[in-house]
C-alpha cells in the first residue's frame, strides 16, 4: 500500500469514527442530564438520579400539550397516508402529462424553509376565513406529512407488479378483494416506514406549529421550547430522552420492515 | 392500436385518484404561498417593490442578508469536509461499522430539532463536552463558552444538518465500482489524478445535492440559531419569526419571507439542474 493510500484510507476512517461520535453526542448527552442529579447539567454528573422523570409527572402544560401532538400527528398521518396512497397510485398507474410536477409539488413542502410555510399559511388561512387553531394546525400538518407519504408509496408501487392484480382476479377474486389481498399486503412495509417517519416528522415540527397556537393549543415542541427559555432545568431532557426512545423504537421497527439500507435511500 | 385510436390520458379514471391530493395541497399550501406572494408585492394603490427597497436600503438588513449566507457556507463547508470522507468510509464499511455508521445517522433524522439544539446548548457551555475535550488534548488553555457564538452555531447546526450532506453522496458512492480506481492505477495513473478525474466527477451529483440541503437547511433553520446565539445575532430566518411572532411587523416579516423564500426556491432548481447536468439521478 502507498503513503498515499494509506493517508486516505486514515482521512476516511477518521472521518467515521468522528461522525459517529459526534453524531451520537447530543442523544448521549440528553439521556445522561437527565439521569443526572445536578440541575446544572453537570458532566459527568455527580451522581445518578431519577428526580427529573419523576417531576415529569406535575409539569404544568407538558401532558396536554404531549396529547396534542400525538393528536395532531396520528391523525394528519392517516389523512395524509389515504390523500398520498390514492394520489401515488395515478402518480405511478396513469399515463397522463404533468405527472413528474405533481409529485415534485407533493414533495415540495420538505424543500422550502418551514417557517415560510407556516407564515404562508397564516395569511393564506386567514384570507380563506380559517379561524380556528386547532383545526388550522391539523390542516397545515397533513401538508407536513403528506410528502413522506407521497415519495415512499411512489417508490414502493413502481416496484410492484400490477399484473398480479389481474391474476388474483383470475383466480376469482373481485376488484376490490384482490386490493387487499395482493397489493395492501406487500405495500404494508412502505405504508409502515412511511407512516412513521410521517408521524415523527409532525411531532418534531416547529417551525410551522408555531403559527398555529395559542393558550389552549399548543404542540410538544413548542411546549419544549417554550420551558428551555424561561426556566432550563434536567426535565426538559427527561422529556428528550423520551422522544430519543420513541425515535430509537421507530428505527428498530423500520430496520425489521424493510432494512436499515433502505431507510437511508436519498 | 392506433395513436389516433388512443384514448385520451385524460380519460384514464386513476387520473381521477391524483385529485383529492392536489387540491388538498393546492388549497391549504399551494395558495398561501402565492397569496404571500402576491401581498408583499401590494401597496394602498396598486402593485409595488417599495418594501424590498425599503428593506434593502437599511443597512442592518444587508447585516441580516450577510449573517445568514456566512453561517449557512460556514455550515455546508463543515458538513461537506466531514461528510465527504464519511460517505466513502460509510460505503466502504464492514457489515458491523456499517451498521454502526447508519444508526448514528439515522437515528439523530427521527428526532427533532428542539432536542438537538437544547443537547447542544449543554453541550457548548463553557463546562461543555468541547470546552472540556479542547482543554484536554491542549488546544485551549483554559475553558471558553462557545454558546451564544458563530461558532458553536456553526458546529451545532453541522452536527445536526451532516445526516443530510452524508446520505445523498452515499448514495452515489456506493454505486461506483472500485475497479474503476485500480485500471486507472494500472494504466499509471497517480492517486491525485485518479481521485480528481475518476471518482470525484462520479461523486459530483450527490455531492451538488447534499451541498444543496445543507446549505437551504441552514439558510432557513429558526430553531437552532434561536437556542445557539439568541436574539443578538439576526438570520433572516430569525428576523422573520421575530417580526411575525414577536414584533407584530407582518409587512417586514413577509418581505424577508419571501426574499427566503426565492432564495430556497433558487437553491433547489439550480441543483436539481446541476445534478441533472452532471448525469446524476438523485
Amino acid at each position: 500500500m502507498t503513503l498515499e493510500e494509506r493517508v486516505v484510507r486514515w482521512i476516511m476512517w477518521f472521518a467515521a469514527g468522528f461522525t459517529v461520535v459526534f453524531l451520537m453526542t447530543p442523544l448521549l448527552v440528553t439521556v445522561a442530564v437527565s439521569f443526572g442529579s445536578s440541575t446544572v447539567f453537570t458532566l459527568p454528573p455527580p451522581e445518578w438520579s431519577t428526580r427529573w422523570y419523576e417531576r415529569l409527572a406535575n409539569t404544568r402544560g407538558l401532558w396536554p400539550a404531549l396529547l396534542t401532538s400525538l393528536q395532531v400527528a396520528a391523525v394528519s398521518t392517516a389523512a395524509a397516508m389515504v390523500l398520498g396512497t390514492l394520489c401515488a397510485i395515478a402518480l405511478v398507474r396513469g399515463r397522463f402529462p404533468g405527472r413528474e410536477a405533481i409529485s415534485t409539488f407533493l414533495v415540495s413542502p420538505l424543500m422550502l424553509p418551514g417557517l415560510v410555510i407556516g407564515i404562508a399559511m397564516l395569511q393564506g388561512y386567514k384570507a380563506l376565513g380559517l379561524r380556528d387553531v386547532y383545526v388550522s394546525l391539523l390542516v397545515a400538518h397533513v401538508v407536513i406529512t403528506l410528502p413522506y407519504v407521497v415519495r415512499t408509496v411512489v417508490a414502493a408501487l413502481s416496484l410492484f407488479d400490477f399484473s398480479l392484480i389481474d391474476a388474483a382476479r383470475t383466480l376469482g377474486c373481485n376488484y376490490p378483494m384482490a386490493l387487499m389481498r395482493v397489493l395492501v399486503p406487500s405495500l404494508a412495509p412502505a405504508f409502515l416506514t412511511s407512516g412513521m417517519f410521517a408521524f415523527l416528522a409532525s411531532m418534531d415540527n416547529y417551525p410551522i406549529s408555531i403559527f398555529f397556537t395559542d393558550a389552549w393549543t399548543k404542540t410538544l415542541p413548542i411546549q419544549m421550547l417554550q420551558y428551555v427559555e424561561e426556566r432550563p432545568d434536567p426535565t426538559i431532557a427527561a422529556i428528550s430522552a423520551g422522544l430519543v426512545l420513541l425515535a430509537i423504537l421507530a428505527l428498530v421497527i423500520g430496520d425489521r420492515l424493510v432494512g436499515l439500507r433502505k431507510l437511508a435511500d436519498f | 392500436m392506433t395513436k389516433s385510436g388512443a384514448p385520451s390520458p385524460w380519460r384514464d379514471p386513476v387520473v381521477l385518484l391524483a385529485v383529492p391530493a392536489v387540491l388538498y395541497i393546492s388549497i391549504v399550501y399551494g395558495f398561501p404561498l402565492l397569496w404571500l406572494l402576491l401581498k408583499s408585492f401590494s401597496g394602498p394603490t396598486g402593485p409595488t417593490v417599495q418594501p424590498y427597497i425599503a428593506f434593502m436600503s437599511d443597512p442592518f438588513n444587508w447585516r441580516v442578508i450577510g449573517n445568514t449566507l456566512r453561517i449557512g457556507l460556514w455550515v455546508t463547508v463543515v458538513c461537506f469536509i466531514i461528510g465527504y470522507p464519511a460517505a466513502f468510509a460509510l460505503a466502504r464499511a464492514g457489515a458491523v461499522m456499517q451498521i454502526i455508521m447508519l444508526v448514528s445517522i439515522i437515528l439523530p433524522l427521527s428526532i427533532g430539532a428542539v432536542v438537538k439544539a437544547f443537547a447542544w446548548q449543554i453541550v457548548l457551555r463553557r463546562d461543555g463536552v468541547v470546552s472540556q475535550l479542547l482543554v484536554g488534548v491542549g488546544i485551549w488553555d483554559e475553558p471558553q463558552r462557545l454558546l451564544f457564538t458563530e461558532a458553536g452555531l456553526v458546529l451545532g447546526a453541522a452536527n445536526i444538518f451532516l445526516p443530510f450532506m452524508i446520505l445523498p453522496i452515499y448514495s452515489v458512492v456506493k454505486l461506483i465500482d472500485p475497479r474503476l480506481s485500480e485500471a486507472g492505477a494500472t494504466l499509471g495513473a497517480t492517486p491525485l489524478y485518479r481521485f480528481t478525474r475518476v471518482t470525484l466527477p462520479l461523486t459530483l451529483p450527490g455531492v451538488v445535492s447534499g451541498i444543496a440541503f445543507v446549505f437551504s437547511m441552514s439558510v432557513s433553520m429558526f430553531v437552532i440559531p434561536s437556542l445557539l446565539i439568541g436574539d443578538r445575532f439576526q438570520t433572516l430566518s430569525t428576523l422573520t419569526g421575530r417580526s411575525f411572532l414577536l414584533m407584530r411587523n407582518e409587512q417586514l416579516g413577509s418581505t424577508t419571507a419571501v426574499i427566503l423564500l426565492v432564495l430556497a426556491v433558487s437553491i433547489v432548481v439550480f441543483s436539481t439542474w446541476l445534478a441533472r447536468r452532471l448525469g446524476g439521478s438523485t
